[in-house]
């Protein structure tokens, strides 16, 4: 047991704080591996159960590449909502949290390394989706009779992951407003119907009037909009921009409101 | 009755003054100054709601004070190189569950320049053979070393402990007070809360005792002791309560409600002397040390018959 050395040794730098904050969280939930695998295979397998059966989806190259960017957002959102919400919620809660506020070091690295292990895990969920995909569907025969090339499979899973930024915000909100066990109802609450209203399970096409008006005022909507165009390589329509974009500003607002009225009330 | 003491000269690496933190409408810390100098060992010592744990959340950067200044190495404990050469535990044992102990010591490891290696750490810390294991499968004694050993991990000039022994057994308690007194031998600062004075003496030299916010105590071990250790003299009598307030070293007087009298007096022995020599009718004499509680109590003024006009009442 030593005393530091001077005190003009160096700090560790940001991306060493934020490499160290990540591999926490990863490990932390690689722990219990049952909540990684079902997150994981979820998106997975509505695909197989929703999806696959129908003969018509199947043989359409097109409306399977529909299908899977449908499930695969459902998956991102997933990620994000449960890993924010719940997470960040139950880190409130736990003196652990509170204890790392008194390291050397500032919000940013723990926050980054959470956004970063939800996009890991999120990811993780869409390799399934995209083997399914490429394996049971004819959606890969998009790709072989050059209806669309090979980098649209990189830009769709990145275009996915951002199409998720709302999501995250979400997450957020929920998380820094309710303690962990209302946050895992008011997720679920919140994640099937944004998920079914925004066409994440079934196509929009196939919804009443009423629900599809009401679906292109929502963020899932939007999100699941632009992660089919760009997937099946058709033009990317400007109010699915604008609308994610503005809901992606509102929560993010809500985000940093509900972060400031929680330090606050816990940390005048 | 702040005392001067001998570390005045050395660098001040923490200190709060005129600080004000309020919680609501209640005050929790009530313009508190204090200075930690380099070297010293300061024993925070009070009541539960006295403010020690919110002055310690202040000095360790996590929370803003209403009024007054607090700095840590010179700068605000906000900014978190303020806090890259102090050590400091939660006060609740709560370790990650789910990650190994090595993992969470490397964890906190990486916040600091030039760690001590973990490897090392865990054996000082007698928790070599635990390297693999889940926080959450360490027993709680285990646990509470592992929360001292990552406040020490960055080679801290200054470790904030808040309540360490809390909850261990008397085996537990000494191994990591032994562990402590290495690191202060190391040349390095303390500054540690506690209930117990016992704890206080082991650890430290300098104690300063907070009740209702505010700092009503503040020097050696044995001026605080000699303000707070004292005795209960109680017994039967028939005699009225204000009798016993005029005897020498009375600090308060308490009837109870089976028609007991007790005492409360700074030196126990005169006040036996003074019953037997002044005859005063009393039987099933007992004598206690008065808890650190009721020292407490009657060094703020809390003690419920400080004057006797006020008892009879």
């Amino acid at each position: 047991m030593t005393i530091s050395a001077g005190p003009h040794s160096a700090a560790p730098s940001q991306a060493t704080l934020i490499r160290a904050h990540t591999k926490a969280h990863i490990l932390e939930q690689l722990r219990i591996p049952v909540a990684v695998i079902s997150s994981t295979i979820f998106p997975a397998l509505a695909l197989l159960f929703f999806v696959i059966p129908q003969q018509a989806t199947v043989q359409d190259p097109v409306a399977s590449l529909t299908a899977v960017a449908q499930l695969a957002l459902f998956g991102v959102m997933s990620a994000f909502l449960f890993n924010y919400g719940i997470g960040v919620a139950e880190d409130r809660a736990n003196p652990w949290s509170s204890y790392l506020r008194t390291l050397p070091a500032g919000p940013l690295p723990s926050t980054i390394a959470r956004a970063l292990t939800a996009m890991l895990f999120a990811f993780l969920a869409l390799i399934p989706v995209l083997v399914l995909g490429a394996t049971l569907t004819t959606a890969s025969d998009a790709f072989t009779t050059g209806m669309l090339p090979w980098w649209t499979v990189p830009l769709s899973v990145v275009v996915w992951l951002l199409c998720g930024l709302p999501f995250l915000a979400l997450g957020l909100f929920i998380g820094y407003l309710c303690t962990s066990k209302v946050a895992i109802a008011v997720t679920q609450v919140v994640f099937f119907p944004l998920a079914f209203a925004g066409g994440m399970l079934l196509p929009p096409f196939l919804f009443p009037d009423w629900l599809n008006t009401l679906s292109l005022f929502l963020p899932s909507r939007a999100a699941r909009d632009i992660s089919v165009q760009v997937f099946t390589g058709g033009p990317v329509e400007v109010l699915s921009l604008l609308t994610i974009t503005a809901w992606t500003v509102l929560l993010g607002a809500l985000a940093l409101w509900a972060n400031r009225r929680d330090q606050g009330r816990r940390f005048r | 009755m702040t005392t001067p003491t001998p570390s005045d000269h050395l660098p001040v690496l923490a200190s709060a003054s005129h600080v004000v933190k309020r919680f609501g409408g209640a005050t929790a810390v009530d313009g508190v100054s204090l200075n930690i100098h380099s070297g010293e060992a300061v024993g925070l010592l009070g009541p539960n709601g006295a403010g020690k744990s919110t002055l310690i959340g202040l000095l360790c950067g996590l929370r803003r004070a209403d009024a007054g200044e607090v700095r840590l190495f010179g700068r605000n404990p906000l900014d978190p190189s303020a806090r890259l050469r102090l050590g400091s535990t939660p006060q609740a044992t709560s370790v990650p569950q789910t990650l190994r102990v090595s993992e969470t010591v490397d964890f906190v490891a990486a916040h600091y320049p030039d760690p001590i290696p973990t490897a090392e750490l865990l054996s000082d810390f007698g928790l070599d053979g635990m390297a693999a294991k889940q926080c959450g499968g360490l027993s709680g004694g285990q646990q509470r070393r592992l929360l001292v050993a990552l406040a020490l991990v960055g080679r801290p000039e200054l470790v904030i402990l808040d309540e360490p022994t809390t909850g261990l057994d008397v085996e537990a308690r000494d191994t990591l007070w032994r562990l402590l007194r290495t690191y202060r031998n190391a040349g390095g600062t303390l500054l540690i809360t506690s209930h117990y004075l016992e704890e206080i003496q082991a650890l430290a030299g300098r104690v300063v005792v907070m009740d209702k916010g505010s700092v009503i105590a503040d020097g050696t071990v044995d001026e605080i002791r000699s303000h707070v250790t004292l005795t209960k003299v109680s017994f039967r009598t028939e005699l009225p309560a204000s009798s016993f307030g005029s005897l020498p070293h009375t600090v308060g007087v308490e009837t109870h409600d089976d028609g007991r009298v007790t005492i409360v007096t700074a030196d126990g022995d005169a006040t036996v002397r003074a019953l037997v020599l002044e005859d005063l009718a009393v039987r099933s004499l007992e004598v206690h040390a008065a808890s650190l509680e009721e020292a407490f109590k009657a060094l703020t003024g809390e003690h419920p018959v400080r004057t006797i006009g006020q008892e009879q009442s």
